[in-house]
């Protein structure tokens, strides 16, 4: 069956009747087959009640969500037999060893035991999880439970990958692994990769395409350089002050009022002109004695979420 | 919103077919009868030793118990073992499993909601094996009953646990919080104690209509009858069938709250 969206999502409406919050408030977006594409916003953006949606576990109030030409709205089941979903958490696998959750999930998507094991053997492999493979979830590290999970997601290949935070709590190396076992799927078969994030710098480093989501709404979908460059004109300017900021002095004051405050850590977004003047009067006077350290950056993913009035939550840099 | 990248695919989109029920039960089996031996040795080995405690404890009570009432205890503390892992166990996993949405993982495979209750009911159901065994045997001895008819001890296990695991599980999935569902499986727990040790015909005549709602009352029946005397085919494959029935009715409803409490 070929297709022109992988998903086609159209005016999904979700309002949870215990609280009354509306967490899906009219979201739009078109996945295409092969691409990796993210959904990227802040907690309480609605990103995982849409991720339930999309494989089929919540009904949204209204709208339309396809998949390959499947309606999942009417027919929810089809997306388990499309779609291999990676949760938040998986305290299902929890007590399983490494090899049993991936062969274990192998076989419930339909492989023989015999099949389900080799293909157990060849992703523990890949991941580098050999080592582990017969250590229960549950004594593992939180990183090397994730990859175990991520393991277990790979099971039985299905061109779908549905990924709630998949790097989460990663070194940088379990990261990278995680990255070329998305890439090898993508490149030899085509797989299709829907993953929710919010790290920023990952979403720009790997994804083809971003849906940034703020108050259950699609406020941008595009690729990261191409929404980057919606805000180019500006920089980022993030000021570390020794003890505490000398906002009685007049160029220090007008910053404050735009600046985002942590702690003795100010992060302000300027048009470039305006940075350097800043820059300028910051770099004499009691100003630079009350300065610790400084950077200059081009902007990012988070530049482009304020720029559009996301609310700066809880947007991971690191 | 921008168009849709063109990017060609290689991908087999077609929809793989649902897992085969038996498969799926059966990898569900494998999984958790895995998960149990890692994780429920202790509280399997506490199951056994409370029904071999009470079963010490009526003997030594009891001078000089006529059959009737030591099968009655023998037949009721084996089946005890099973309440304890298949019922009890199986209320707290399902609800510890609703409440953590850990029942996500099987709702997003192509597997039918009935093959993984079945799948972990008979987990827990195959546990008790040892320990109900282990039981009966002890208990024969103690009350000096025939051993003769000790191979009961094993359809009965089989359909006493399908019934308790199907009961265990209505409750864990029924129960909207995960303390509740511990709650409702020990109450369900002491039903079948109570219940079940105690002979009929010395229970009021209210208890013994609450003794006829325990599901696992006619498997009791089933064994005390054959550790007393010779077994009477016709009667006890049919309190045996009747358990098995309520079982499976139990698992199907548990299908249908396992769909429930992942839309919720």
């Amino acid at each position: 069956m070929v297709t022109a969206s992988a998903y086609e999502v159209r005016g999904v409406h979700k309002t949870y009747s215990r609280d009354g919050v509306r967490a899906n408030d009219g979201v739009d977006l078109d996945v295409a087959p092969g691409e990796v594409f993210g959904l990227l916003g802040p907690n309480g953006a609605g990103k995982s009640t849409l991720v339930r949606a999309l494989i089929g576990l919540q009904r949204p109030d209204r709208g339309d969500i396809r998949l390959f030409g499947h309606d999942l709205v009417a027919e929810p089941s089809i997306a388990a037999r499309l779609v291999a979903y990676l949760a938040q958490d998986e305290p299902a696998l929890s007590e399983l060893p490494v090899h049993l959750a991936v062969s274990t999930t192998a076989r419930l998507r339909g492989l023989s035991r015999r099949a389900a094991s080799s293909h157990a053997d060849d992703v523990v492999g890949e991941l580098g999880l050999d080592t582990i493979a017969s250590t229960p979830l549950t004594r593992l590290s939180g990183g090397q439970r994730r990859l175990a999970c991520f393991a277990a997601a790979l099971a039985a290949d299905r061109p779908v990958l549905l990924l709630d935070e998949p790097t989460s709590g990663l070194d940088p190396i379990a990261r990278r692994s995680v990255w070329s076992a998305i890439r090898r799927r993508r490149e030899q078969r085509g797989t299709t990769v829907v993953l929710v994030t919010h790290n920023v710098l990952e979403a720009e480093a790997v994804l083809d395409r971003v849906a940034v989501l703020d108050r259950g709404r699609v406020i941008a979908c595009d690729s990261p350089g191409r929404l980057k460059a919606a805000v180019s004109d500006d920089v980022r300017l993030e000021l570390v002050w020794r003890d505490r900021a000398p906002t009685d002095l007049p160029a220090v004051a007008s910053l404050a009022v735009r600046a985002r405050v942590d702690g003795r850590r100010w992060s302000v977004r300027l048009p470039q002109v305006e940075a350097r003047d800043a820059l300028g009067q910051l770099m004499s006077g009691p100003a630079l004695a009350a300065l610790d350290d400084f950077t200059l950056a081009t902007p990012t993913l988070e530049d482009v979420y304020l720029a559009l009035g996301g609310r700066d939550d809880d947007l991971e840099r690191a | 919103m921008t168009g849709v990248h063109a990017v060609e695919t290689r991908a087999d989109v077609t929809p793989a077919p649902m897992t085969g029920w038996w498969a799926a039960a059966s990898a569900v089996f494998a999984g958790q009868v895995a998960r149990v031996r890692v994780a429920r040795g202790p509280l399997l080995f506490v199951a056994t030793l409370q029904s071999i405690g009470i079963l010490v404890l009526l003997r030594g009570v009891i001078r000089h118990p006529d059959r009737v009432t030591a099968s009655a205890v023998v037949a009721g503390t084996t089946v005890l073992v099973v309440a304890f892992v298949a019922l009890n166990l199986l209320a707290q996993r399902f609800g510890a499993w609703r409440a953590a949405r850990a029942l996500d993982y099987y709702a997003a495979l192509p597997v039918r909601a009935s093959a993984v209750v079945l799948g972990a009911a008979a987990s827990y159901a195959t546990f008790t094996v040892p320990g109900a065994v282990v039981t009966a045997v002890i208990g024969v001895l103690a009350f000096s009953l025939p051993l003769a008819h000790l191979w009961l001890v094993l359809p009965v296990i089989v359909c006493a646990g399908v019934a308790l695991a199907g009961v265990g599980a209505v409750l864990g999935l029924l129960m909207p919080r995960a303390e509740l569902a511990t709650v409702a499986g020990q109450l369900g727990m002491t039903a079948v104690l109570f219940l079940g040790v105690i002979p009929p015909s010395h229970l009021p005549v209210v208890a013994r209509a609450f003794r006829a709602a325990v599901p696992s009352a006619l498997a009791v029946d089933a064994l005390a009858a054959g550790l007393r005397g010779p077994v009477d085919p016709a009667g006890t494959a049919w309190r045996l069938a009747v358990t098995l029935a309520i079982g499976a009715v139990a698992l199907a409803v548990a299908g249908r709250l396992l769909r429930r409490a992942v839309q919720q």
